[in-house]
């Protein structure tokens, strides 16, 4: 009896302990689960894949790295404005520490990675966003970000091309979150009216005050198959009307089929794709025919 | 009688107090107007100290407070020859915004603004001030409308958010929304924004880029609710009033912050307890500002709005960027 007295402690000790790691985050195993199709496959053959599961095509996050890497042509891409770094304007508690955390987790300053680059030797200016960090949530430097790019590519005369992933609104910085969606749409407007051409690629996610400013302000709107997009949250939306939503709700085909997107592209055609729209908006000479 | 908010109590309490002395002074003999003033005296004193220290959350419940007067009480009183237009051209009618066309002491303006009801029946008509995307793009046929006859717009801000529904999904509410603000940001008249009551995120938003943006002393301007704020933090909805300090959203708060040009006194108790009153205060502010940005030019005019909303911010800039590129 003393003796299972000893050993009770022993059987305690294991307990779940709640991990930092992201959900979404590729494990550092070498094999990866496809939350799809359950199959498992080779990580470094998923990665080669750009992330799209090699079984049923489900698109997997990619980084903001990643993505740059499987877009611009090799050795043409600058960084800018990396040195931008997150504040405090409503003094919210704990909001650096979090930040901290987090961009030690993603290897990420901020949710979102600008510069300027060549898409099959078409010179761009391109912002990809990291879900990763902070949710790709839009705060002071999301925002100070993306319109310091827009102004670029103004500046020089070249496209500019967003991929987004965001949960929205950065919470912790409030109302001045809230005005990024302000500031970024005003300098997609000023660019517009300057002739810039801007190209809107929306991944998985794009929610709240993301896709209520920029990502739905290009003059092409497209989307990556089976990516979330919408304004208000499922779960509030199904509070409010009181009735389940169907499966495909606020999913990229679902806005193709009520008109809010110009396609829906797998990842593996997107480079291509762009590179003929960049074509199509190339200044023409004269006619050759 | 006007309905009370909880921190209003005392004051309630006291007047219910002095009514009740009158009425026995009227009936008898005995004469009690010198506690009937002490008391009144501390009445005053007792009003001013509460209503000169509101709480954000106190402020939250002014704002919405269900006698807080809407857009249309305010252009009854601001505007003369108020005709209100209809529909999106495009899907329908959003009742949850109101616009038209109207004058301000003889200037013909379009003036826009969420609506919420006054009762149960009207306010499921209006859908308690909670715009479809049809409501936004009917605000935006009437703003370019007023850019092609060059007239100022005036926008009142007074909403929970844009409905989180369905349909309005289906619909497109994030491009409604989105497109509101870029359009805003060139159009080519003055554009005038003012918080009267809630001003609920995106929803909010879409009515708000302005040369100049105004509050209400009792309103709040805000990225999420009080309630949602404490419920996504902190997984406690409870939590709301914590979330209405922490979060900045009351007038003098985004003063402070730089966000809106400047606080509109309100009526000692609300803007409810006298609308008229609260019109005339209104009405300093919007015509001074009208008159100061009568004298700009179109394109200053857009300079302006760009420059105000691109200065929203806070960073620093480091020297070197410490972080990693693979």
């Amino acid at each position: 009896m003393i003796k299972d007295f000893f050993n009770k402690p022993k059987k305690r000790k294991y307990v779940t302990v709640p991990s930092d790691a992201p959900k979404h985050d590729v494990p550092e195993g070498i094999m990866t689960k496809c939350p799809q199709c359950k199959k498992i496959m080779y990580t470094k053959e998923l990665k080669k894949n750009l992330h799209i599961c090699l079984h049923c095509g489900y698109h997997h996050q990619m980084s903001a790295y990643e993505r740059i890497e499987s877009l611009i042509d090799e050795g043409t891409f600058t960084e800018i404005n990396a040195e931008l770094m997150t504040e405090n304007p409503l003094n919210f508690p704990h909001y650096l520490e979090k930040i901290e955390k987090d961009r030690q987790k993603s290897k990420l300053n901020e949710a979102v990675v600008t510069g300027i680059g060549e898409i099959n030797g078409y010179k761009t200016a391109i912002a990809v966003m990291d879900a990763k960090f902070r949710m790709g949530s839009m705060g002071s430097v999301v925002g100070e970000k993306i319109v310091r790019t827009v102004e670029e590519a103004d500046r020089l005369g070249i496209p500019f091309i967003i991929f987004t992933a965001s949960g929205g609104a950065r919470m912790q910085e409030g109302i001045v979150s809230l005005m990024q969606m302000a500031k970024t749409s005003a300098a997609l407007k000023r660019f517009s009216d300057n002739g810039g051409l801007f190209i809107s690629v929306m991944t998985h996610p794009t929610t709240g005050g993301v896709s209520a400013s920029f990502a739905s302000l290009g003059d092409y709107n497209f989307a990556e198959p089976g990516a979330l997009i919408g304004f208000a949250g499922r779960r509030i939306i199904e509070q409010t009307i009181r009735e389940e939503l169907p499966e495909d709700f606020q999913t990229a085909e679902f806005l193709l089929k009520h008109g809010q997107l110009d396609d829906v592209i797998p990842r593996n055609e997107l480079k291509d794709k762009l590179t003929v729209l960049l074509d199509i908006h190339q200044p023409r000479g004269e006619l050759a025919w | 009688m006007v309905n009370s908010l909880e921190f209003e109590k005392p004051i309630i309490e006291l007047r219910e107090k002095i009514a009740e002395l009158k009425e026995f002074t009227a009936k008898s003999d005995v004469d009690l107007s010198d506690e009937i003033e002490t008391l009144e005296n501390r009445l005053e004193k007792l009003e001013k100290h509460i209503y000169d220290n509101l709480k954000p959350w106190d402020r939250v419940q002014m704002a919405r407070h269900p006698q807080r007067p809407t857009t249309l009480d305010y252009i009854e009183y601001l505007f003369t020859d108020f005709i209100e237009l209809h529909g999106d051209r495009l899907f329908g009618e959003d009742e949850a915004i109101v616009g038209g066309v109207a004058k301000y002491y003889g200037l013909p303006v379009t003036v826009i603004g969420h609506q919420r009801g006054k009762d149960t029946k009207e306010n499921i008509r209006r859908n308690f001030g909670m715009p479809h995307p049809e409501g936004y793009r009917k605000a935006l046929r009437l703003m370019k409308q007023a850019e092609k006859f060059h007239r100022p717009i005036i926008c009142f801000i007074d909403t929970k958010g844009a409905y989180p529904g369905k349909a309005a999904e289906e619909r497109g509410q994030s491009e409604a929304i989105a497109r509101n603000l870029f359009e805003m940001a060139g159009l080519r008249v003055p554009i005038v924004c003012i918080v009267i009551g809630e001003g609920g995120s995106g929803g909010a938003l879409a009515l708000g880029i302005g040369n100049h943006l105004f509050m209400l002393e009792n309103s709040t301007y805000s990225v999420i609710s009080p309630e949602g704020a404490a419920a996504l933090l902190w997984k406690d909805a409870s939590k709301a009033k914590l979330a209405a300090e922490t979060m900045k959203i009351t007038a003098p708060d985004l003063k402070e912050l730089g966000v809106i040009d400047d606080v509109i006194k309100e009526v000692r108790g609300g803007a409810h307890r006298d609308p008229k009153k609260q019109a005339e205060f209104i009405d300093e502010t919007l015509k001074r500002s009208l008159k100061q940005l009568i004298s700009l030019s179109e394109e200053e005019l857009v300079n302006q709005r760009y420059e105000k909303y691109r200065a929203i911010g806070e960073y620093t800039v480091l020297n070197e960027y410490i972080g990693t590129h693979k």
